[in-house]
């Protein structure tokens, strides 16, 4: 069938009885090739709605960071009625809640979790929502705390595993939210009752659990035209302009939000995509430039404000209160031909239309050949609002094709038929530490017999107070991290299970394939302390230090050693290998649900908390010191320049990490050239 | 052969054109009192490094010199290691990279002109830093005469080697108009300038001095004022 909606389309595959959007992008998207002198700056309306918005921003800040939060309406897609900014200026309309900046109330995730933010910002929970939630039901939290093995919680409190997401949402699942405009609701819960009918047979367990989820998709698409009728809007069929489709689109995010309090929300690739419904309008008459990037920019604004009510370590942790919607941008074309259009400028020149912000956090797909015109308008944009992530699109666009986009800041996954499984770090310094140290925590004690906490079985720690024999120490090293690496496979097992049990993703996951690819993305950190820490082991001679109880509490380098971050292939090859080798570990084990294992390298901040949980290590760091964010060389130790620091990271291979790899790296005008 | 050197920086934006691959040459027979690199002073200190090894390290960058970049060799004072930057510039030169050499002159006599010939055939453009127009106050700043620089300046736009003229405007010393009136009437002689470039005095290396317990002569001396850096480069012809 072809709806009179899609009339000016062409047709395809897309169009012919199957969900497939990266086919309708590629028959009619317009490749723009051009500069960005056809930009439009904001109009009034916009200008007078971003006023509003900082004004609650100030208030909110004035208020110890939030503003309002609910405590007592569970949040679900039409839990709350319509909310507005000033109704009469919104082009794109919908709120988490029935007011801006109030903060909806998210139990699923654990209730202990949601009563402790509100807590901190001074509300209560309603004592009835307290007693639903403990005694009738139960949260993913007490699901998995219910199964947690003593050993789990042991590396859980000594962090050798860290930021786990077993007391709050998993995020990181990305809906194919353009479905939402390109098909319409009806279509989409149509082809997932014809999957729910495939899905017959022996009633294993696992058939089972797709029925059940099944069922459970298709009462969130239902839910979402409920939630689109709240505010008067009807989305069942298929959005006819550029503003229906950004509001279907907008409302297949608010959804996804609403239902979720995913430690990161992003929302996709979609700029192109939208491009094809603002040029058709721009074609007949009916959308001028202004208007296009009005409602760019409005739809933007509204990404802004996305807010989720948490605990204050969360917000130490990630020096702020992110949300991670990541929008990706650009990239090109397995075909050759750039994805660049016109509206991969007009979001990025939100930035300037209504300044500088994090969130979205857009992200430009960066390839060798996007076009000179594209470059350009990025690096001035950057200059000018220093707000845009790259990634490499070269890297990426061989394994993923050309219809990914970043979730959070560095993991991608095709939209709509990848999803993955959070699975936060590993903690490669401390678990050296343990090494040496037989599985005794350095810093943390035993709560019965104050003695250091025995985390893994007890392992042979080095012995001795001679130097540290590099044979020896990798010999030990590589037991501890095949228990690690176990250990932590498991307990995501167990995490996700409950997840998937207590606190599923039914609208995100009704916005993907029902045959989705899962990714099991698993994480380590203080790769360059461990690399620089065995480096020195090496090539220096490290003499343990030990307390009165004869544990190894610091070390006494002598002489110098390579260190990560200098294009020394002698310190480079330890980081190499240890990647290679503790995925290879990871990989070794059975995953949830047939999920593909992958690992990342990206600490963005939390490095700093996981520091602090990091006692004295062999490469001279103090116990408590920052580890360096992601693939990061130490702070101070990358002495032969920004290319050499650049080039020690590129050597990691990325496909064993292939859930990514980030280097935080910054520069000012100065050290690019002459000050003006 | 081998050379002494003191450092490299793999990422010189400052340096010559485009992104470059630095080499800093340990020993330097000057002693400017505004030198930001005093660690660098000592003859037969630093590292000896063989000119395949120095090759083989900065060439790893080759992909970046895309955008008209290359390897700079500064210092210290290159041209006192002038067979080695010879044969380490030649050897960059085969892999079709270019170099510049960011030198004093200092090294230059004119009655044995063509005693750098060979390092010169090897150096596709001369980073060239004239201290002070004036040889008295250049004596003062540097403890040496300036007649062999200028006359290696000269030497240069004869032979047709390109240039970049540079100058450091230190408030008190070389920040005056009339010296600056002289040196742009120097520098206009030249027919191979390829551009003039003025850099402001900074204090960044003042640390090092205490580092090194040398005293540190410009200590009350502060780097100039916007208004004096733009006045300096209107005087030298400065293009944007």
């Amino acid at each position: 069938m072809f709806y009179k909606q899609w009339e000016g389309f062409n047709p395809g595959k897309w169009s012919d009885d199957e969900v497939n959007v990266r086919d309708f992008i590629q028959r009619n998207y317009t490749p723009y090739e051009g500069d960005d002198s056809f930009l439009a700056g904001p109009t009034e309306a916009t200008k007078k709605l971003w006023g509003e918005i900082l004004d609650l921003s100030a208030k909110e800040r004035e208020a110890g960071g939030v503003l309002k939060a609910d405590t007592k309406i569970v949040s679900t897609l039409t839990s709350h009625g319509a909310g507005y900014i000033d109704k009469e200026l919104e082009k794109i309309v919908g709120l988490q809640t029935d007011e801006p900046f109030k903060r909806s109330l998210q139990p699923f995730g654990g209730i202990k979790m949601a009563e402790q933010a509100l807590n901190m910002y001074g509300y209560e929970l309603d004592p009835e929502v307290k007693t639903i939630f403990t005694k009738y039901r139960k949260t993913h939290n007490d699901g998995v705390y219910d199964a947690y093995t003593p050993e789990m919680r042991r590396a859980r409190t000594a962090h050798i595993l860290t930021g786990l997401p077993d007391t709050y949402g998993r995020g990181r699942i990305v809906g194919d939210y353009r479905r939402v405009a390109l098909y319409g609701v009806d279509y989409l819960i149509e082809q997932k009752k014809k999957d729910k009918d495939l899905i017959d047979g022996d009633m294993t367990p696992d058939r089972v659990r797709d029925r059940e989820e099944l069922s459970e998709q298709i009462k969130a698409l239902g839910d979402l035209k409920k939630m689109a009728e709240i505010y008067g809007k009807d989305i069942s069929q298929p959005a006819s302009t550029a503003q229906e489709a950004i509001q279907a689109l907008y409302f297949g995010y608010l959804g996804a939000v609403k239902d979720q309090n995913g430690a990161a929300m992003s929302i996709g690739r979609n700029s192109t995509f939208l491009d094809i419904y603002i040029e058709r309008d721009i074609a007949r008459g009916i959308l001028t430039e202004v208007e296009a990037q009005e409602l760019i920019d409005q739809f933007v604004m509204k990404l802004r404000i996305v807010k989720f009510m948490r605990i204050k370590e969360y917000n130490e942790l990630f020096s702020g209160d992110p949300t991670w919607v990541t929008e990706s941008i650009g990239g090109m074309g397995v075909d050759g031909r750039t994805l660049v259009t016109k509206s991969s400028f007009r979001i990025l020149h939100t930035l300037k239309n209504l300044g500088p912000a994090p969130e979205p956090n857009l992200t430009v797909l960066w390839s060798k050949r996007l076009p000179a015109g594209f470059k350009k308008f990025c690096a001035e944009t950057s200059i000018e609002t220093s707000a845009i992530q790259y990634e490499s699109d070269d890297l990426m666009r061989p394994e993923m094709g050309d219809d990914y986009c970043i979730a959070c800041c560095v993991s991608c996954m095709r939209v709509g038929k990848d999803m993955q499984f959070f699975g936060a770090r590993a903690n490669l310094a401390k678990c050296l530490l343990y090494a040496i140290n037989g599985g005794k925590d350095e810093l943390t004690k035993d709560k019965k017999t104050g003695k250091p906490l025995q985390v893994s079985p007890m392992f042979a720690p080095v012995l001795g107070d001679g130097p540290l024999a590099y044979d020896d120490v990798i010999v030990k090293y590589e037991q501890m991290m095949d228990w690690l690496a176990r250990l932590y496979v498991n307990t995501l097992n167990l995490i996700h299970y409950m997840h998937d049990k207590y606190s599923y993703e039914a609208l995100e996951m009704a916005l993907h394939d029902t045959n989705v690819r899962r990714f099991f993305a698993t994480g380590i950190a203080g790769l360059s302390c461990a690399v620089d820490s065995l480096s020195a082991i090496k090539y220096a001679k490290v003499y343990p230090i030990r307390n009165e109880e004869g544990l190894v509490v610091d070390f006494r380098t002598e002489g110098e050693y390579p260190q990560y971050g200098n294009n020394d292939d002698r310190a480079d090859e330890i980081a190499v290998w240890l990647v290679k080798t503790f995925m290879n570990k990871v990989k070794s084990h059975y995953t949830y649900r047939q999920s593909v294992p992958t690992m990342s390298i990206l600490t963005i901040t939390s490095n700093v908390v996981y520091g602090k949980k990091t006692g004295n290590t062999p490469d001279g760091r103090r116990a408590g010191q920052p580890l360096a964010p992601g693939a990061n060389p130490m702070h101070g130790r990358d002495k032969s320049g920004a290319l050499a620091s650049l080039e020690s990271v590129a050597k990691l291979p990325y496909e064993y990490s292939r859930d990514g790899i980030s280097n935080t790296f910054s520069v000012t005008p100065a050290s690019l050239g002459k000050e003006d | 052969m081998e050379g002494y050197i003191h450092s490299f920086e793999s990422f010189g934006t400052v340096d010559g054109p485009g992104i470059r691959f630095v080499v800093f040459m340990q020993g330097c027979p000057m002693r400017c009192k505004y030198c930001h690199n005093p660690d660098t002073w000592t003859f037969g200190a630093g590292k000896k490094y063989s000119a395949e090894e120095v090759a083989k390290n900065a060439l790893r960058y080759k992909n970046y010199f895309t955008g008209g970049g290359g390897i700079t060799v500064s210092g210290g004072e290159p041209m006192a290691q002038a067979a080695f930057v010879g044969e380490l510039f030649a050897l960059i030169k085969r892999a079709g990279v270019s170099t510049a050499l960011d030198t004093s002159g200092i090294m230059f006599d004119i009655k044995d002109a063509h005693r750098f010939d060979g390092l010169l055939a090897v150096t596709d453009l001369v980073l060239l830093d004239i201290k002070h127009i004036d040889d008295g106050e250049h004596r003062k700043l540097t403890g040496h005469s300036n007649e062999n620089i200028l006359a290696f300046a000269r030497y240069l736009s004869d032979i047709g080697k390109d240039m970049w003229m540079r100058h450091v405007l230190v408030p008190g010393i070389t920040d005056n108009d009339e010296y600056l009136h002289r040196l742009a009437g120097f520098i206009g002689t030249l027919r191979t300038v390829r551009k003039v470039e003025v850099l402001p005095y900074h204090t960044m290396g003042v640390n090092k001095y205490k580092s090194l317990g040398i005293d540190y002569a410009l200590k009350d001396t502060q780097p100039p004022t916007k208004e004096r850096v733009l006045n300096a480069r209107a005087i030298l012809g400065v293009k944007k």
